[in-house]
């Protein structure tokens, strides 16, 4: 912990300002009063609810389907677009594609989706595909936006990694696509899991794109939470939030515990190398 | 792959067969992700603008074709400002824009001055619980978005948390009407992007070299200038990163405003969505996206400029 | 090659001597440029098998860039690279019979130092009872036998260093690189395992070519030395002819330290050079052959222990080779002590004694006025 009061208060506010309406909203998932200002009592009401709510659970399994597809596809374009710019150096057109990866990164979101809406109706017009909006549109226009994300996680664990490693490889005879696949993919593998994840996440989460480019017939999860929380306060997202967040902190302690341990190994390892 | 480490194979006259072999590998891996920016992000944006200078219509798709086959092998370009000349003379245009740029804005300042002590704070701290302190800034981020914005209604609304704890203290005895204005859409964007400040911050206070400080402490100066004159200059990259990535998606947020910030909180992104799904009205949703575009060009340009120093060329 | 003698002097590895021989790695008219920065610049040379072969200079002198090229890591700008007959300009680097030691060593850190080693065999295609054979062999040469089952990670330094030697040994290439192979260790070991880095070349008996800005490491080696500055080849020679017979200031200098004395040629004769030097305000009589005309410009390189420093004037020689000056500092470093003496025209000298006594008879001490003195055999005429 930081020494100084003062940075310890800003730490501790900061923290308060970030926890306290999650935390708020796990404590009323399980109050069985539709009120937010009335404590009845503890109940797992509002979690029955949200089980039998076809609409919301079919919702959900669109969304981890299209969020698992986007998250691959996207994992796979965004290693390679991660290789090109941490290793093709000075290719010719690298400036639009730095930018072209780059701005999805921040560009609202209201103009990614209306442009690939478009596209979508032109490239029907002109080609007669994609058919109609549904699953196969949100896919492509998650794929195009989470690429990006992963293509910065892989990129730049691939700049901090030590390039001599490939050029190792090769020098004892390995061609440049076997050193990829046997030396650059396993070191790079976390960047790449981690970039999944992030692809994952994001995917699942996005609401204003999928608005665009979805059709009737296919609804994300976000989408229903948006149009039920639009209207106010429902018991019901309380629960799913509080599901979303036990998923999330399982993961994320999960992983920290990982690391640590990884950490200690390390350390063991040290020490048994300087005891040669 | 590795081969292609080298940038400078540019030169003619090395077309070995093993050579072309090797650049046919880096054409087919370059031309993948390439091919697909170009068809997913690039021409879409040239598709906006095209239909941006269309005129709408009533008819599936509802925009007239800006390039038509007059006669045989003739085209006939149709172009019009129309829409760009609407947007200028209403005046909800507009307020939308300048009031998104001054939401941003502010929502940045706030960010920064939230998020500044937590990130100095963490990179301050102890090397052992800078891992799960930051892990803690990072969790909400990875829940959903959303949802995290609806939390607000409960804390924000006429019987929410915020107003039942004042008045139980006392401040005040009605409550106050926070729920469904400007302010609530201040305290939405700070909150949800608050973690895109203190990221790259961290990084920039966490690689700053501590020695630097110790100097400043051995040719006598005190802490509190030692920060002032060291630690926040160069804590600047970090300040500007931040304050991009903030900045920038919060112009045309859409969700946080039309979730907590009323009818009355006009946002581009949101008037763009309206114009979009209500008004059907697809070219001056066009035209407001690329007047909101030619807004963040230059901000999205210093982003990238940020960027790729980061991302670092071989 | 595999001598059993301890010493390279011995083993008259002198093949640059003899017209017939013919080199093994031939670098021709090779010059690389990035952009507009010229890297290495129309550097020709020639390595001779089993050689030790040094390239040395400071960072940004191309001797990097140069050994990346043999490896084929960068190609030549212009010119061409010959391995044994071969003219190497269309091999990638995975299909040269050349490996590298890299300055990071570059183990690959998910894999064992068995499978380190045995990555190149498995490339090509060696039978796996082969490969086990030949790991265990290279890994018993450098003395790591025990460790086969690590990860790099799990190594000290200098274990990791053998594990990066025997991972190029092991494909027993026509020429071995090495790129700073010492850079990464602390100075006792750095030394230690000089000798050692010469044992193994002599019995494995592969063409060796090391990278090294370290003139110690690149003497103590090497059998030749290419002497780089600013991307050309400033002098190629045994150590012995670099440190005696350096060919221009820039090597002088850069080997071990160096009098420059300022002058002009006075006679230059095929046994001997006389130059007038303002500097050391007198005449400078060289024996070595002299190649530049009378009346040229020229520094002699004189070297700081080949000057002897006394009290009393020395004897003869019509005052060639003398200067007088007083001593302006001493430090005494246990074996030798350094003088810098300030010359009547206000030139500094530097000159080392050897500590043979533990008290000397004549302490020399600041502001003493001491003759310098030096045999005709000892400095060089240098006119670049």
């Amino acid at each position: 912990m930081p020494k100084s009061w003062f940075l310890r208060f800003g730490l501790l506010i900061g923290l308060l300002f970030l926890y306290l309406p999650i935390l708020l909203l796990i404590v009323l998932s399980f109050n069985d009063n539709r009120s937010i200002s009335v404590w009845s009592e503890f109940s797992f009401r509002w979690y029955g609810e949200l089980m039998q709510d076809d609409q919301l659970l079919s919702a959900a399994w669109l969304s981890v389907r299209v969020a698992f597809i986007s998250a691959s596809c996207a994992v796979v374009l965004g290693t390679l677009a991660g290789m090109m710019l941490a290793r093709f150096g000075a290719f010719k057109g690298r400036a639009l594609f730095s930018g072209m990866v780059s701005a999805p990164l921040v560009m609202p979101e209201v103009i990614l989706g209306l442009a690939l809406l478009l596209l979508f109706v032109s490239l029907e017009q002109l080609t007669g595909w994609p058919e109609g909006r549904g699953m196969l549109t949100i896919v492509l226009a998650h794929i195009t936006f989470t690429m990006s994300f992963v293509t910065v996680v892989v990129q730049s664990r691939l700049v901090s990694m030590d390039a001599s490693l490939e050029e190792a490889a090769m020098d004892l005879g390995a061609r440049p696509a076997k050193v990829f696949f046997v030396i650059t993919l396993p070191l790079i593998a976390p960047a790449i899991v981690s970039g999944w994840l992030l692809a994952f996440t994001l995917s699942l989460d996005d609401l204003v794109i999928t608005s665009f480019v979805s059709g009737p017939g296919s609804t994300t999860l976000p989408q229903v939470v948006f149009s039920s929380v639009r209207l106010g306060l429902s018991p019901k997202i309380n629960a799913l939030a509080t599901i979303v967040v036990a998923i999330v902190a399982t993961g994320i302690i999960a992983a920290g515990f990982y690391n640590a341990r990884q950490e200690r190994l390390r350390k063991r390892d040290e020490q048994m190398a300087q005891q040669g | 792959m590795a081969e292609l480490i080298q940038s400078e194979m540019r030169h003619t006259g090395f077309l070995g067969l093993l050579q072309r072999v090797g650049l046919s590998g880096r054409a087919l891996v370059m031309a993948i992700p390439y091919g697909w920016l170009l068809l997913f992000f690039l021409i879409p944006f040239l598709i906006v603008l095209k239909i941006a200078l269309a005129e709408s219509q009533m008819a599936i798709p509802p925009f007239t074709p800006l390039l038509e086959t007059v006669e045989e092998l003739k085209y006939q370009i149709t172009v019009t400002f129309y829409n760009f000349h609407y947007m200028v003379t209403d005046d909800l245009y507009i307020i939308a824009y300048l009031n998104s740029l001054k939401i941003a804005f502010v929502s940045t300042i706030c960010c920064l001055v939230l998020g500044y002590p937590v990130a100095y704070a963490i990179a301050k701290a102890d090397p052992k619980w800078r891992a799960p302190l930051l892990m803690l800034v990072i969790l909400p981020f990875w829940t959903s978005f959303l949802i995290r914005v609806y939390a607000w209604i409960g804390i924000l609304s006429n019987n929410g948390v915020l107003n039942n704890f004042l008045m139980w203290l006392g401040i005040i005895d009605q409550p106050l009407q926070i729920l469904y204005t400007p302010m609530a859409t201040y305290i939405g964007i700070t909150y949800s992007y608050l973690p895109f400040m203190i990221l790259p911050l961290y990084s920039t206070l966490e690689r700053m070299d501590n020695t630097l400080l110790e100097a400043a402490a051995d040719l006598g100066c005190p802490p509190w200038k030692a920060f002032l004159t060291i630690t926040l200059p160069l804590s600047i990259p970090g300040m500007i990163a931040g304050s991009l990535l903030v900045f920038i998606p919060a112009t045309g947020e859409f969700v946080i405003p039309e979730l907590l910030g009323g009818p009355d909180t006009l946002m581009i992104g949101r008037t763009l969505w309206t114009e979009f799904f209500n008004n059907r009205d697809w070219p001056l949703a066009s035209a407001v996206a690329v007047a909101l575009l030619l807004f963040l060009v230059v901000p999205i340009m210093l982003f990238q400029n940020v960027q790729g120093k980061q991302g670092g060329h071989p | 090659m595999a001598t059993a003698q301890p010493s390279r002097t011995q083993t008259k590895l002198e093949p640059w001597r003899d017209p017939n021989e013919k080199p093994y790695v031939r670098i021709e008219k090779v010059t690389k440029k990035f952009g507009d920065f010229t890297a290495v610049d129309d550097v020709s040379l020639s390595i001779y098998r089993g050689e030790f072969f040094s390239l040395l200079g400071g960072s940004g002198s191309g001797k990097t860039t140069l050994l990346r090229m043999l490896a084929g890591f960068e190609r030549p700008t212009e010119g061409k690279i010959f391995i044994d007959g071969v003219d190497m300009s269309n091999v990638p680097p995975y299909e040269r019979p050349v490996n590298m030691m890299f300055q990071s060593y570059a183990l690959f850190p998910h894999m064992s130092v068995e499978k380190n080693i045995a990555f190149g065999l498995h490339q090509d295609k060696v039978p796996k009872a082969e490969i086990k054979e030949r790991v265990a062999e290279v890994l018993n040469l450098v003395q790591l036998s025990q460790f086969g089952h690590r990860k790099p990670h799990q190594l000290s330094g200098g274990q990791r260093q053998r594990v990066a030697l025997a991972r190029a040994l092991v494909k027993r290439p026509k020429l071995l690189l090495l790129d700073e192979p010492l850079g990464a260790l602390d100075k006792k070991l750095r030394e230690q395992t000089q000798f050692e880095l010469v044992n193994i070349q002599e019995k494995v008996g592969i063409t060796f070519v090391i990278v090294t800005h370290d003139q110690e490491e690149a003497m103590t080696m090497s059998s030749r030395i290419a002497v780089m500055n600013r991307g050309y080849i400033a002098q190629i020679g045994t150590p012995t002819e670099i440190y005696e017979y350096p060919n221009s200031r820039f090597t002088a200098e850069f080997i071990g330290s160096v009098n420059m004395l300022h002058g002009r040629i006075v006679e230059s004769e095929p046994d001997h050079s006389l130059i007038r030097s303002d500097e050391a305000d007198c005449d400078l009589y060289v024996s070595h052959p002299g190649h530049a005309a009378p009346g040229t410009e020229c520094w002699v390189a004189v070297r700081p222990e080949k000057i002897a420093i006394t009290k009393e004037p020395p004897a003869g020689d019509n005052g060639r080779n003398q200067a007088v000056g007083t001593v302006k500092e001493i430090a005494y470093l246990g074996d030798v002590s350094i003088y810098e003496i300030e010359l009547t025209t206000g030139k500094r000298v530097r000159v080392t004694a050897p500590m043979v006594t533990r008290r000397t008879e004549m302490p020399i001490t600041w502001e003493d006025r001491v003759y310098l003195s030096w045999r005709p055999f000892a400095g060089s005429v240098l006119t670049s």
